[in-house]
């Protein structure tokens, strides 16, 4: 039996990354590759560098995490072989009600006059628990009424986004206080960005949470038979994905200060394009945070890219559809390869 | 009862000459998949205006023939003659449009159509505009369904009938094809007394018109109500062709299973122990009823039946799978309520799903993940949700060496393993929960010679270790060869036990196939 001796060791579990490069090699390797592409055509058609400009790349960076925090729940969603549509409306729909409890006294029309200048703690709290709420609504649907996850979702975000439209009959929610909006100064975003992204890698590789969910999205039905309450599961699993849109919903109104009800618009697509750009299969079973972090970065520096490059916002929108639909392709190409097997 | 090889030497003789007789004659068919040989030197004939059966246990080969004539599969080898005429079909269009027809058991209609759209559809009357003309589609529906007795209005929807007339509504679509050759696979399986009557008498009529009818079957009494004539299939092989007026049960059943058992299996007789579990009156509505059964510490209590005969229903409502609605499950002398597999494993019972790929294997990822999945719920190898890796790390490994489990190492994907080697994968992942009770459904299907003798080898192993062990299987040699006892299961119902010394396969058949 000399074909098991790698089997005897307790680490032999980790043999193959000796063996086989990471994953993430490649998608940073792309990473790489599309911001060389930039360097050389920043120096041949605007005169300067691209990467040697801290303060675009801090911008850059400012923007994505938002979409980097989403982009962890809807990585850990679409591992367990679903969806989430709502993100992006649960992003305005929290900004909305965060806001209208993060008012300072010294604006004149709050919304709620007697409860202004509040702690910080209060506003991020009732952000979180609204973005919680909704996860567990869009998990409890899908695993009681048997709804594909995309209906349940897609319903969510028309709903969510009619309650922040709703809120304050279109308004916008200003004058917040300094205490909140310091959440979204200096490099708060990114750091809560990372924060979020460590404590769910750690999760997805090191729990029995991790664990399940890979096992959910490999194979329901054997999940179900090896002793896993899926519904329960997945339950938790749509509630992270809410919780990190929730929060996602409160930096950004921290970063612009204000709410409007149109905040957080198609965040849900380009969430779930980091996540799939990022080596996530939209099959399920498959998928890492480390690899969504990278995916978030590619997506933020092609929009900056093009920014820098000073190309037309249409062709960003053309493009960046181009580049979700190559990742599906390319995720579906390494799908055949591997059932090849 | 076996045809003597100068008789079938005559009788292949006589087939070379096209024969108006014959509507259809296959000669010297050999179809391999990958690992078995499925059918090998296969003959069949079917002469104009009978009923012809095809009989033989389950994996005998009867479904991959009809396949064949129904174009659905291409022989390896050999030829298929219609009306003499050599022809070789190239999918089920092929086949439909040369005069031979196939009725699946599952029923391939749209339900949210109406009956004469199903019927008429890639075939549908047009006006003058280019438009379906529905009044010519109902008027020849009517006329169709008139000629075989047929009273289903052709203008409702598919999903508002019962099994039986949409049964009959395939029947008319085959039969509107013009075809001379009609497949019926299993056709009563669904069907009442009563349904199954009407059936029988649209098929009489089709076989007055000179239509030869290919009739797959387990009830032995159908083949003697309606079948001229009966083929019967062993292990792929042709056996024999006979008209059913000249035989009895008995004989059928003798060349059903009359094959030598060669194989030698690594049973031991072991003290077998105390009741572990004892389940009473079983039911779930409409797929099986009043299961009764114990099974002892060391006992391997066998499964058999044919297909369709509930006994994997039983093992999943033991399991929790799909809960049963009735009926008591005790285990050491406590009553158990199992409504989900979870349930099942923590009071250490273990099941081994008869699909490996479906309900068995997480195929994408790595043999580690796919052994630990079930000893995560024990809190010994979790600590604040938080794996002990080291921990499950080297029950899994010990584990995988103790089976002999054949991989580079634990990380690999279990989808790069052999069907054997993912069958111990599975199997180690159950005996981490230390099982009390083991219920193996087709424990060594599709595995090779080796891999199977190895997991029998553990089999006896653990039951030497006394766990309980039920053991569902659809080979007869396996059954006979490892069970203490035999439950033996028909149409949802258990219809006796055979001890392992009164065991035979006549008589384990004879209680399979009423």
């Amino acid at each position: 039996m000399s074909a098991n001796t790698a089997s005897t060791t307790p680490s032999s579990t980790k043999a193959t990354t000796k063996k086989r490069l990471p994953p993430e090699v490649s998608i940073l390797l792309v990473l790489a590759g599309i911001a060389l592409v930039y360097e050389a055509l920043g120096w041949m058609f605007i005169g300067q560098s691209f990467l040697m400009n801290s303060q675009r790349l801090t911008i850059m960076i400012l923007q994505v995490s938002v979409i980097g925090i989403i982009s962890v729940g809807v990585t850990q969603v679409i591992i367990t072989g679903g969806i989430d549509l709502s993100s992006g409306s649960v992003v305005g729909m929290t900004a909305m009600i965060c806001a209208s409890f993060a008012q300072s006294s010294t604006w004149a029309r709050a919304l709620y006059p007697s409860l202004t200048d509040l702690p910080a703690i209060v506003p991020i709290l009732v952000g979180l628990l609204i973005g919680l709420l909704v996860g567990m609504v869009n998990g409890w649907l899908i695993s009681f009424t048997k709804i594909p996850p995309f209906i349940a979702t897609l319903g969510m975000m028309v709903s969510a986004r009619g309650v922040s439209k709703w809120y304050t009959k279109g308004q916008p929610v200003s004058g917040l206080t300094d205490s909140f909006n310091f959440i979204g100064t200096h490099a708060w975003p990114v750091v809560v960005f990372l924060i979020v992204a460590a404590i769910f890698h750690v999760a997805l590789r090191y729990t029995r949470y991790g664990k399940f969910t890979y096992a959910i999205g490999a194979n329901v039905q054997a999940a179900r038979v090896s002793g896993i309450d899926v519904d329960r599961h997945l339950i938790k699993v749509y509630a992270i994905a809410g919780l990190l849109s929730g929060l996602a919903g409160v930096v950004t109104t921290a970063r612009a200060q204000t709410a409007q009800a149109g905040m957080g618009m198609s965040y849900e697509l380009d969430a779930i394009a980091a996540a799939v750009i990022g080596g996530t299969s939209l099959n399920g079973g498959v998928g890492r945070i480390t690899g969504t972090v990278i995916g978030t970065v590619i997506l933020g520096v092609m929009m900056s890219g093009f920014t820098f490059l000073r190309v037309d916002a249409y062709y960003q929108e053309i493009v960046k559809g181009v580049i979700i639909v190559a990742a599906v392709v390319t995720d579906v190409y390494r799908q055949k390869k591997r059932t090849k097997v | 009862m076996t045809i003597s090889p100068s008789t079938m030497a005559a009788v292949r003789a006589s087939g070379a000459i096209p024969n108006a007789e014959f509507l259809l004659t296959v000669e010297g068919v050999r179809k391999e998949f990958p690992g078995v040989v499925a059918l090998d030197d296969v003959q069949f004939r079917l002469k104009r205006g009978t009923v012809h059966a095809l009989m033989g246990e389950n994996g005998a080969g009867k479904s991959t023939l009809m396949k064949i004539l129904a174009g659905i599969y291409h022989p390896d080898k050999g030829e298929v003659r219609l009306k003499g005429q050599v022809i070789r079909l190239q999918s089920p269009l092929d086949a439909l449009e040369n005069g031979i027809a196939m009725i699946h058991q599952e029923l391939n209609l749209m339900p949210f159509m109406t009956v004469a759209e199903n019927i008429w559809i890639r075939r549908e009357p047009l006006n003058k505009w280019g438009f379906v003309d529905h009044r010519e589609m109902y008027r020849r529906t009517a006329a169709l369904f008139e000629r075989l007795h047929i009273s289903i209005d052709p203008g409702i929807e598919v999903r508002q009938l019962s099994v039986a007339n949409r049964q009959m509504v395939e029947i008319a679509k085959a039969v509107s094809y013009d075809s001379d050759v009609l497949i019926m696979d299993e056709p009563t399986s669904a069907l009442t007394e009563r349904e199954v009557e009407h059936l029988f008498r649209i098929i009489r009529d089709l076989r007055a018109q000179g239509i030869g009818i290919v009739y797959i079957t387990h009830k032995m009494n159908e083949l003697f109500e309606i079948a001229d004539e009966f083929s019967v299939f062993r292990d792929g092989r042709y056996i024999g062709t006979h008209a059913s007026k000249d035989v009895t049960r008995d004989d059928i059943i003798r060349m059903m299973v009359g094959r030598e058992i060669t194989q030698m299996f690594p049973k031991e007789i072991v003290p077998i122990g105390d009741v572990v579990l004892s389940v009473k009156d079983l039911c779930l509505d409409g797929v099986f009823r009043d299961v009764s059964f114990e099974v002892r510490a060391g006992e391997i209590l066998g499964v058999a039946g044919l297909v369709g005969s509930g006994r994997s229903n039983v093992a999943e409502a033991l399991f929790g799978v799909t809960p049963a609605s009735s009926g008591t499950i005790t285990l050491n002398g406590q009553q158990l309520s199992i409504n989900k597999p979870s349930d099942a494993i923590r009071n250490h019972m273990a099941f081994l799903t008869e699909d490996r790929k479906d309900t068995g294997c997480l195929l994408l990822l790595s043999v580690l993940d796919n052994m630990q999945v079930s000893i995560l719920h024990d809190n010994s190898y979790v600590k604040n949700g938080f794996v002990e890796e080291r921990r499950v790390a080297t029950a899994c490994t010990e584990m995988a060496q103790k089976l002999r489990v054949k991989t580079p190492n634990l990380a690999e994907p279990v989808q790069n393993l052999s069907g054997g080697n993912q069958q111990k994968v599975l199997i180690g992942r159950w005996l981490l929960i230390n099982p009390k009770v083991l219920i193996l459904d087709e424990p060594t299907r599709g595995i090779d010679v080796g891999a199977k003798a190895e997991i029998h080898r553990l089999v006896t192993e653990l039951a030497r270790q006394g766990v309980a062990i039920i053991m569902i299987s659809s080979e007869m040699p396996e059954v006979l060869g490892m069970s203490d006892r035999i439950m033996v299961m028909h149409e949802g119902r258990v219809t006796g036990f055979v001890d392992r010394a009164d065991a035979t396969q006549v008589k384990i058949m004879d209680l399979a196939a009423r």
